[in-house]
């Protein structure tokens, strides 16, 4: 019974807690009254049932209780006023009204701002979104991020009472404000993703779900916001990177590279969703943003029959747009690479060479390095980067690849 | 997890045409499950079909009827969720528009599993 809770939780709960942030006005109070109405499903349902409309039931409880706190308060606020201005009761039918199935949608999006909202830290709106978005309970986040329990549940309780003390409106932004907000939102969903899919440790079978996790918050996140291209983009890249699941890691635990996965094992349903979720952005013709640009080199990837059929020219090209746009060492050396391909080992080293110190200690550097100039033949400085780079990276499976590659030169 | 589900029914059934408030309905149900992020695919099923065999590698189509397909699939979804359960329950809003018949969940067995 518990588990069949929890299944209606998970699709329910950021349609009820939006509804009723709408109607208090207040996210953190709106996420206690939800917690409220399962409290109740969970002490109620076992005796008398699931009820045959599970999810209206919460939504039921859920306002009930909205509509109560409301009116305790407006009688507190009266009495501390002293002589009454007429009581505004709540209007139960208005409640219905803000229910109802476009609202609610507007709602959800708006839940999806303030729970990424930029006046919280990361790992709050992280655990924030997981929670009123998802549905999360707080243990499983704790599991997935590998953090105390107690730690996620303070992160909630503080990133709520942020939330209340900054003010923040319960609604979606627009003009000049909206594309950095939008952009918050889906950094949020972006690094889900990526907790789950560079998973350097923990329970692999709990990161993947992890990676589940954002794929779903990102299409939701398409049906809410369908106009906005980056959204579209990013669910592309999470389709089709999710579309090499199977490929990338070995029988025996290792890493994969790219070049050298069994492409039949790339999913063939997450790709072509990739590709359509792809389509739709560049659809809505606005210049490609820094997901678009990423979801595009995926799809070139997912697009070649082998490593050997690579474009290169079109991936490097895409990289020198995204470079434009994120300047950072990280998307520079995947140009290197890139370029590499493309044009020979001595131009991806030229670039490799002119990046700053930024990357000095990211073992990918060193790697990346070590193997443009074991291309180039020069094979004892090779040895000595991949030797380096064994040393700085933090997973076992790659440190191994790594020194064999040493061991190779 | 992913999971399949499949709905049957008898080779007669497959042919009533289903009715517009009906399907109206479980469009609206597609799209919501679709925008949830749950929905991978979907689609229905032609009556009857193909039936092959293999013995030794070769295989053969096999002409009809067959009498054993008294129970054909003729309609599936593709979902993924996080457990068995919320597949269940999404089962239920389905069978909620269509009104009656059968079906069978089965997960799809993913690299973790």
């Amino acid at each position: 019974m518990r588990r069949a809770i929890d299944a209606v939780w998970r699709l329910e709960s950021a349609r009820i807690t939006a509804g009723l942030a709408r109607l208090v006005r207040d996210v953190g109070l709106a996420e206690e009254l939800a917690q409220d109405a399962l409290v109740q499903a969970l002490e109620q349902w076992p005796e008398s049932g699931v009820p045959d409309n599970p999810g209206a039931w919460l939504m039921a409880v859920a306002k009930r209780r909205g509509i109560d706190r409301i009116r305790r308060e407006q009688r507190y606020e009266a009495k501390l006023a002293e002589i009454g201005h007429r009581l505004e009761t709540v209007e139960e039918n208005a409640f219905d009204a803000v229910l109802d199935e476009g609202a609610i949608e507007d709602d959800v999006l708006r839940l999806v701002f303030t729970a990424c909202h930029p006046v919280l830290s990361t790992p709050a709106r992280v655990a924030l979104t997981l929670r009123m978005l998802g549905g999360l309970a707080t243990d499983e986040i704790a599991r997935a991020f590998l953090v105390p329990e107690a730690t996620v549940a303070q992160r909630i309780v503080r990133a709520k009472r942020t939330l209340a003390e900054a003010d923040v409106p319960f609604e979606t932004p627009v003009g000049a404000d909206r594309a950095a907000r939008l952009a918050s939102v889906l950094e949020v969903v972006y690094l889900i993703f990526n907790e789950g899919y560079a998973a350097t440790a923990g329970d692999a079978l709990v990161r993947a779900d992890l990676c589940l996790e954002a794929l779903r918050l990102g299409r939701m996140l398409a049906g809410l916001a369908p106009g906005e291209p980056e959204v579209h983009g990013l669910v592309a890249l999470m389709e089709i990177q999710a579309s090499r699941t199977r490929a990338r890691t070995g029988a025996d635990g290792r890493p994969v590279p790219l070049a050298e996965q069994n492409r039949g094992l790339w999913d063939r349903l997450l790709i072509r969703r990739g590709f359509a979720a792809l389509l739709r952005a560049q659809r809505i013709g606005a210049p490609p943003g820094p997901y678009v640009l990423q979801a595009a080199i995926a799809a070139s990837h997912a697009q070649a029959a082998s490593f050997a059929e690579t474009d290169w020219r079109q991936i490097a090209g895409l990289y020198e747009l995204l470079v434009r746009q994120t300047p950072t060492p990280v998307v520079e050396l995947n140009r290197a690479v890139a370029v590499a391909m493309a044009e020979g080992p001595a131009r991806g080293l030229e670039i490799v060479d002119a990046l700053g110190p930024q990357l000095k200690d990211y073992h990918l550097l060193p790697s990346v390095r070590g193997d443009l100039l074991a291309r180039l033949g020069r094979s004892a400085e090779a040895r000595a980067e991949f030797e380096r780079a064994a040393e700085l990276t933090r997973n076992a499976a790659e440190r191994q690849v790594l020194l064999d590659r040493a061991a190779a030169q | 997890m992913r999971f399949m589900m499949m709905t049957s029914g008898d080779e007669s059934s497959a042919q009533t045409p289903p009715d517009p408030q009906m399907m109206a309905e479980m469009g609206a149900f597609i799209e919501e499950m679709s925008k949830a992020g749950v929905l991978l695919a979907t689609g229905g099923l032609e009556p009857g079909g193909t039936y092959v065999q293999a013995t030794g590698g070769k295989m053969e189509v096999l002409d009809g009827p067959y009498a054993e397909a008294k129970e054909v699939v003729v309609g599936f979804a593709l979902i993924e969720v996080s457990s068995r359960e919320e597949a269940i329950e999404l089962s239920r809003r389905f069978w909620a528009i269509v009104g009656e018949g059968k079906g069978v969940i089965q997960q799809v067995f993913g690299p973790e599993d």
